[in-house]
């Protein structure tokens, strides 16, 4: 017999959590970003989980185009980061204020 | 013959469209001559009318005829048409033949007027609207000819306008009656949601489902209107006021036709006003009460005008009380021939006042009897009726009136005996001390040596003899040994009663007659006893009596200022402060709220993830909830 | 739902518990690394971790894939982009400029992980139901096929979208990267080229292409120390 599904998702919970709280608190940028790769692997495991569950296979297709997705967003995101930083001396996300109303 | 009875009020109106379009182009005199031929025109027609009627046996002396449907809104269907019948018959007699005659008056009084034809226009159009009020068979047509003579009064008595007394004289006669129509309307409203009509034939029909309370509350309603449009107490001090018009104006308008109107009213819906006792009451008292207290306020005015004006409301009064006891007869009849002797008072003073150049002040005349013989003797005759003196007209009608009132209350007849009594003396002391006596007007003060007053020309002295031999001659139409062949029986299909003085003994009637007689002559004497030769007398004219019985600072103090008061509390307290303050509050409440939602804007991404949290947990911890209680 | 654990086997638990402790530990260590590399490596070991469940709950080639995109393309990535702009800032991690950041995230993470473990304990999975996309195991062919064969029929056009996602992501990639002037950019366009072809082949080839475009920018980034 097999783990029960339930343990992999208290487990993807926790590790979402994780990201969660991370992305909150980390100022720098990088990690914020890897902090959110964290919360998609979180993701990936529950629907995993959820395609053994149930018996169907959509549960790794969607896995799979998440990585896709989640790839492009990260050269895109990154992109962006290094367009911004290029002239800092600081990766803070705490810098980045000039939409304060 | 009767069938064109519409044309009476047709050709005023003509006469008005045609001086509207033209008046300026036809100027002075052509104009006035227009407008006369006009009034005249609606004269030929009333007589021809009249005959007609006449024809008839008495029970068929009816004619209504609807013309056109002016409002048919749901349940109210108003049509447009006319009611001839014996009493609207005799008003538009009098009615068209005082007013061509003053037109023509007008035509010498207004010469060298810079506004000449708009006079005519404004006279022209008040006839009209005068003959839509007596003519109308549904009650809101008349009120169009009420608001219509109002409007017409108005612009008549400001006429003058750049004076400031004239403007506010005819602001003040259109306030006050605008607070009697407003009885008027409420009585339509009342009579239309009770009968479901405004019909007159109809609501005569079927007056009874008014109820008593309905038709004394109509009844009241409809008297509030006729003081406010006749000038009795409680909204009578507009009418003295408004002397500021031209003279002929004054003759008009407030002497003959529009202050008679809320008379006519009221005899129009005598089958209303008979449904309560209570109200007739009020209407007789009120008559009465005013009768005597204008008549003691006429004594004790300096203006010539008003001092007729005041005699207008005590003779409107006498009508009134006359109404108020069933005698709507004899109400008639005085007013025929109150009309008769008012107008040619009025057109006498007009023609004192143009002879001295504007001069109106009764202690700056005198004298002039003898260089003003054809308005001396014209005035003279119409003194003697308002007096009454036997036979002139006065008389028999004043001695109607107050026969019948003597049946109903003792104590009104009382008091309208009193103020024959003084009728007599302030009509006698006006006439002492404009005719006779010394030439006051030669010395008054007026800058340059006073020019002689020179007679007016024959227009004007035309109409004064005419209406002179209708006050002398005019009580032919109703003699109290003829009633079954006068006024009485004439006008019998209108009024339900005949008169009461009919079933009265011969011997009580004789001594009534007696008493209105000596009455007159004891005020006649009275006057010439104190006032021949002496001028002033600050004990005969107390303040309080030229002061109104200080009604105007009456009204002002209770309704003048504290509306003045309420207009300013208005303007700065309710306007600035509560609602610029609400309209401001709310532009306030929402910039504090927007500048205090402002500050979640901090610019840090990381908040904003919080916030992206925040809305996780409400999330999740609604869906527990959901698993939780399920 | 939790009495039927016991029913699991020990090699089953172990590899689960083991790969629980390695990837709660990478992930903490991403959270708290001073250090971006240091945190980069932690987020390696948590990939791991996941590609290992992966494996244990009958996903192979997704278990593979991610460590070939996740692990070894995205991540590389990051250490790209860190290097570029500085490996040695450090982040002070122990002092926090927003008042009340840190209580109330710790807050509401706590809510949630609390709500979602209630949520997996009390609620009633749907079993039994048929599936959507086809079976896991449908006659026992190898994951491979089985994915394979849901990805090229039954969600053709989004894969078909996804690998257009890609060359957007690209050319954007390109153009934020780029710098003002106009130099360099010519040896770059045929680099770039390749990116779409190698991507429209296999799934997994989008590795190359960000990779790619980031080498094309290396030369604008020289001119910085």
């Amino acid at each position: 017999m097999s783990i029960p599904g339930e343990w992999y998702l208290i487990l993807a919970a926790a590790l979402f959590t994780v990201g969660a709280l991370g992305l909150l608190v980390r100022r720098n940028v990088l990690v914020m970003f890897m902090c959110i790769e964290l919360m998609l692997n979180a993701a990936n495991l529950t629907f995993v989980t959820f395609s053994r569950m149930l018996g169907d296979i959509g549960g790794q297709v969607i896995v799979f185009f998440v990585l896709v997705v989640a790839a492009a967003e990260v050269v895109v995101g990154l992109g962006i980061v290094v367009a911004i930083f290029r002239r800092r001396t600081q990766t803070s996300a705490d810098d980045l204020r000039q939409l304060k109303g | 013959m009767v069938h064109a009875a519409y044309l009476m009020a047709l050709f005023p109106l003509a006469g008005f469209v045609v001086l509207v379009a033209a008046g300026r182009r036809l100027g002075d005199p052509w104009a006035g001559w227009v407008a006369t031929a006009a009034v005249l025109g609606a004269f030929v027609v009333a007589c021809v009318s009249l005959a007609g009627l006449l024809g008839e046996p008495t029970s068929a002396r009816h004619f209504s005829a609807d013309y056109f449907s002016w409002i048919t809104v749901g349940g109210l269907q108003v049509k447009v048409g006319i009611l001839l019948d014996p009493l609207s018959m005799t008003m538009c007699m009098f009615v068209t033949g005082v007013s061509a005659l003053i037109h023509l008056y007008s035509i010498g009084y207004m010469r060298d007027d810079p506004e000449y034809p708009k006079f005519f226009v404004y006279m022209n159009l008040f006839v009209f609207s005068m003959l839509l009020l007596v003519l109308a068979n549904n009650l809101l047509v008349t009120f169009v000819g009420w608001e219509g003579v109002g409007v017409c009064s108005y612009w008549l008595v400001a006429y003058w306008h750049e004076r400031d007394s004239a403007a506010s004289a005819g602001k003040k006669a259109f306030i006050y009656n605008r607070v009697g129509d407003v009885g008027f309307l409420i009585a339509l409203f009342l009579i239309f949601s009770r009968l479901g009509t405004l019909d007159l034939p109809s609501i005569f029909a079927h007056r009874h489902a008014l109820g008593s309370a309905g038709a004394t509350a109509a009844a009241l309603l409809l008297l509030m209107a006729a003081t406010g449009k006749s000038a009795q107490i409680p909204l009578f001090n507009w009418l003295p006021d408004a002397m500021e018009g031209p003279t002929p104006v004054s003759a008009l308008i407030h002497a003959a036709t529009m202050v008679t109107a809320g008379v006519y009213l009221l005899c129009r819906m005598n089958a209303v006003l008979a449904l309560s006792p209570d109200a007739m009451w009020v209407v007789a008292v009120i008559g009465g009460v005013t009768a005597f207290v204008a008549a003691t306020i006429a004594t004790s005015q300096q203006d010539i005008k008003k001092a007729l004006a005041f005699s207008t409301v005590s003779q409107i009064g006498y009508m009134m009380l006359a109404v108020g006891t069933g005698a709507y007869v004899a109400a008639i009849f005085l007013m025929v021939a109150h009309a008769f002797y008012k107008a040619l008072l009025f057109l006498g003073a007009g023609s004192v006042i143009h002879g001295l150049h504007d001069e109106q002040d009764l202690k700056k005349m005198g004298g002039l009897a003898r260089l003003l013989p054809w308005t001396y003797g014209t005035f003279l005759v119409g003194w003697l009726a308002i007096a009454g003196i036997p036979p002139l007209s006065g008389f028999w009608s004043k001695g109607d009136v107050l026969a019948n009132v003597f049946r109903k209350s003792p104590a009104l007849w009382a008091l309208g005996v009193v103020t024959a009594v003084l009728t007599a003396y302030y009509m006698t002391r006006l006439f002492v001390l404009a005719f006779r006596g010394d030439d006051r007007w030669a010395s008054s003060v007026s800058g340059h040596p006073p020019q002689p007053p020179h007679e007016s020309p024959w227009v004007m002295r035309l109409p004064l003899v005419v209406l002179a031999v209708l006050a002398f001659a005019g009580g032919v139409l109703d003699l109290p040994w003829v009633h079954h062949s006068g006024l009485a029986s004439w006008l019998a299909p209108v009024f339900a009663h005949t008169l009461y003085a009919d079933h009265e003994s011969a011997a009580l009637q004789t001594v009534l007659v007696v008493v209105d007689g000596v009455a007159g002559l004891l005020g006649l004497g009275l006057a010439f006893a104190a006032w021949r030769g002496v001028v002033d007398r600050p004990a005969l004219e107390p303040q309080f009596l030229q002061r109104v019985w200080y009604w105007d600072d009456l009204y002002d103090a209770v309704i003048g200022r504290p509306g003045q008061a309420m207009a300013r509390v208005a303007a700065t307290v309710v306007d600035t402060r509560v609602i610029d303050g609400a309209v401001n509050g709310v532009a306030a409440v929402v910039r504090r709220s927007a500048s205090s939602v402002r500050r979640l804007q901090t610019g840090y991404v990381r908040n904003y993830a919080l916030g992206i949290a925040l809305g996780l947990a409400a999330v999740i911890a609604f869906l527990v909830s959901r698993v939780w209680w399920s | 739902m939790l009495v039927s654990t016991l029913h699991a086997t020990i090699p089953d638990a172990a590899t689960f518990s083991v790969c629980a402790a390695v990837i709660m530990g990478g992930a903490v260590g991403v959270i708290t690394a001073r250090n971006s590399v240091h945190a980069a490596l932690s987020l390696v070991m948590t990939l791991f971790g996941v590609a290992v469940l992966f494996i244990e709950q009958q996903a192979d080639f997704l278990a593979v894939v991610q460590i070939i995109v996740y692990a070894g393309a995205i991540v590389v990535l990051f250490l790209f982009v860190i290097m570029f702009l500085g490996v040695d800032r450090r982040e002070n991690v122990a002092e926090e400029p927003l008042r009340g950041q840190r209580p109330l995230a710790l807050l509401l993470v706590v809510i949630a992980l609390g709500g979602v473990i209630a949520l997996g304990v009390n609620a009633h999975w749907a079993t039994g139901r048929h599936s959507v996309a086809g079976s896991t195991t449908a006659g026992h062919h190898p994951n491979v096929y089985v994915l394979g064969k849901s990805v090229f029929t039954t969600y053709l056009f989004a894969f078909e979208a996804t690998a257009a996602l890609l060359v957007i992501a690209v050319v954007g990639a390109v153009v934020l990267a780029r710098r003002p002037r106009r130099g360099p950019a010519d040896p770059e366009a045929g680099e770039v080229d390749e990116g779409p072809d190698e991507a429209a082949e296999t799934g997994g080839g989008v590795a190359g292409t960000p990779a790619e475009a980031m080498v094309g920018t290396e030369p604008g980034g020289e001119g910085r120390g």
